[in-house]
């Protein structure tokens, strides 16, 4: 089994990977004893391919693939991917970019493992990914509308369900709540303390 | 006679099945009993977790975790409370981490225990079920002497544990973890060499090794094809890498492998058990970090300072420095993983969480291609589905 990972591990894997695929990558960085590369969408194929096959790095586990919503940022989505090297016991995230009518080439075709997860993320996003063979959704109800995972969707949803005993089914109603929904914001007013007190600035000043 | 073309049947397996494990839903197609097609609908119990907890503070947030995978509810808050420890750049005391192997190990015991029994009387078996019941309860009252409840613990705090191990508990636990052999002993007098047993799982679901990674497999799925990997050795947290133990793998990574490295694993559990319990050095549970852990009981009663800190920590919550981290724990259904983005705000900006029953049941329908119809039961019992987790 390999040996414990170092941050110093880490980084060279990063130079490595960054130099290898210097058109591809756009940046990489170590936060947290983490490595994070940064590519274009159209990209994506290559780097998982070479991060998979090359013999320094054989991330043969996809381990997760997720959106995140920004919809304050141009494009709004990122798309990251997890993967972890059995062989060299490394772990590597891959971030894209991506915006609301753009698509991801999908990374079915790499590891089949691809397959729900990039049916989720399209699912709680609308995220597209193209030459998917089957993208449906997958975790919502049939027949569902929106992408809940957005920050825009309302934690409440839009419809909720009942059984009617007269229909005989059930039944889909817009959302009714029987209180308003409560969100208080907690977020302290106040800045906190300063890092000096007023009138002890000299205390802890370098003297020439 | 002519030859006359068979149309596949269409079969709905599910949603409300006993051997389906909860609420799983399969589409299946059969050519007379053989399994060409299946397409697995889950999401029925979808709840929204990983949006619900953006919209609550760290320490909020815990509780939705006991609730993913019903059966291991600790290992999975171990991974949420990593991350955010991860984030917040804070150490645990020794103590703390010594219980939370502890009780990350009796989590395991009661994930197989669960799992093992539930698969046999899948298969045709009814007793180990009600012996192992038994012996989950005892566990489950590990956990309420520790957190009050039985199952949604709620227990493992960023920093350390929610209160320090009731007197007298270590040594109940260490007289269970003494009479345990024998129950594991029995349930293996019951089944490994049962021949129906062994009729209905050797050489069901072959997934070799270089399968198993493409399909994202992890933990016992993983093991069972043959490959040793385990991150409480290779990627060690809290105080695995003083523990003492082995990793047992499978050869043909078929049903029966999966069985049986289940049934090691938790021999080998109860090894870290007992170490836990004769090295349990003394000293703080939780970290003192008064801006994350609230203060004791005693001390509110007469400190103000201690009265605005709880205050303040169950209101608005700590804040948590802006960043990503992705924290996994070796949970006994695989690599559960939490990718944790901080805005630097009170509350979670985004949590993702890394179930590994969603992977191994994606492959369901890889493994059990060409198989009989009734193989589907013992290969779905074989991948330890808990709805919970795969749904979120």
């Amino acid at each position: 089994m390999a040996a414990p990972i170092t941050h110093q591990d880490v980084r060279e894997l990063g130079d490595y990977v960054a130099g290898a695929m210097a058109g591809d990558v756009v940046e990489h960085r170590v936060a947290l004893g983490e490595l994070t590369l940064r590519t274009k969408p159209p990209s994506i194929p290559k780097v998982l391919r070479f991060l998979r096959d090359d013999s320094n790095c054989l991330f043969k586990i996809l381990i997760d693939i997720c959106g995140v919503d920004y919809p304050d940022r141009q494009p709004r989505f990122e798309v990251v991917y997890h993967l972890l090297s059995l062989r060299h016991n490394h772990r590597v995230r891959v971030k894209v970019e991506i915006g609301e009518d753009e698509a991801v080439p999908s990374a079915t075709g790499l590891f089949n493992a691809a397959g729900w997860f990039e049916r989720e993320a399209w699912d709680l996003y609308g995220i597209f990914f193209s030459d998917h063979p089957d993208l449906r959704r997958l975790l919502t109800d049939y027949g569902f509308e929106g992408h809940p995972m957005r920050k825009d969707f309302p934690l409440t949803g839009y419809v909720e369900v009942r059984y009617d005993d007269e229909q005989k089914r059930v039944v889909y109603e817009p959302v009714k709540l029987v209180q308003e929904f409560r969100s208080f914001d907690f977020l302290s007013p106040w800045e906190g303390m300063a890092r000096s007190l007023p009138g002890d600035e000299k205390a802890g000043k370098e003297r020439s | 006679m002519t030859e006359v073309q068979i149309k596949p049947v269409t079969m709905n397996f599910g949603p409300q099945h006993p051997a389906a494990h909860g609420v799983l839903r399969l589409v299946m197609e059969l050519d007379g009993e053989v399994v060409q097609r299946i397409d697995p609908h889950i999401g029925l119990l979808h709840r929204g977790t990983e949006k619900l907890i953006e919209h609550k503070t760290y320490i909020q947030a815990i509780p939705y975790f006991d609730r993913l995978d019903y059966v291991s509810p600790m290992c999975q808050e171990h991974a949420f409370v990593i991350a955010v420890e991860r984030l917040l750049g804070l150490e645990v005391p020794l103590r703390g981490q010594y219980i939370r192997v502890l009780f990350d190990e009796l989590t395991r015991i009661l994930n197989h225990l669960l799992n093992i029994p539930a698969y046999a009387m899948d298969v045709g078996a009814m007793t180990p079920f009600l012996w192992c019941f038994e012996q989950r309860e005892m566990l489950m009252e590990f956990y309420e002497r520790v957190s009050g409840a039985r199952m949604h613990a709620s227990y493992y705090r960023p920093g350390g544990v929610h209160q320090d191990l009731p007197a007298g508990l270590l040594d109940d636990i260490g007289a269970w973890a003494g009479k345990f052999p024998k129950v594991i002993a029995d349930i293996d007098g019951l089944l490994t060499e049962n021949r129906i047993f062994k009729q209905r799982l050797v050489d069901i679901g072959i997934v070799s090794a270089e399968d198993a990674a493409d399909w994202g497999f992890t933990g016992p799925m993983l093991r069972a094809s043959g490959v040793p990997w385990d991150l409480r050795k290779s990627q060690p947290y809290m105080v695995y890498d003083r523990m003492k133990f082995d990793i047992p793998t499978g050869r043909h990574g078929d049903c029966y492998d999966r069985y049986l490295v289940r049934m090691e694993e938790m021999r080998q559990s109860l090894r870290i058990v007992n170490q836990c319990i004769a090295e349990m050095p003394g000293g703080p549970a939780t970290s003192d970090d008064r801006k994350i852990t609230p203060p004791r009981r005693e001390d509110m009663k007469h400190s103000m300072e201690a009265l605005i800190h709880h205050f303040k920590l169950y209101t608005e919550g700590f804040h948590v420095p802006a960043g990503e981290v992705y924290a996994a724990v070796e949970a006994p259904k695989g690599e559960f993983g939490v990718y944790l983005v901080s805005d630097g705000g009170n509350r979670p900006y985004r949590c993702k969480i890394r179930a590994p029953g969603f992977a191994h049941l994606q492959a369901m329908e890889f493994c059990s291609r060409g198989h009989m119809l009734a193989d589907t039961v013992a290969i779905l019992g074989s991948m330890d589905i808990v709805f919970g987790e795969v749904d979120r």
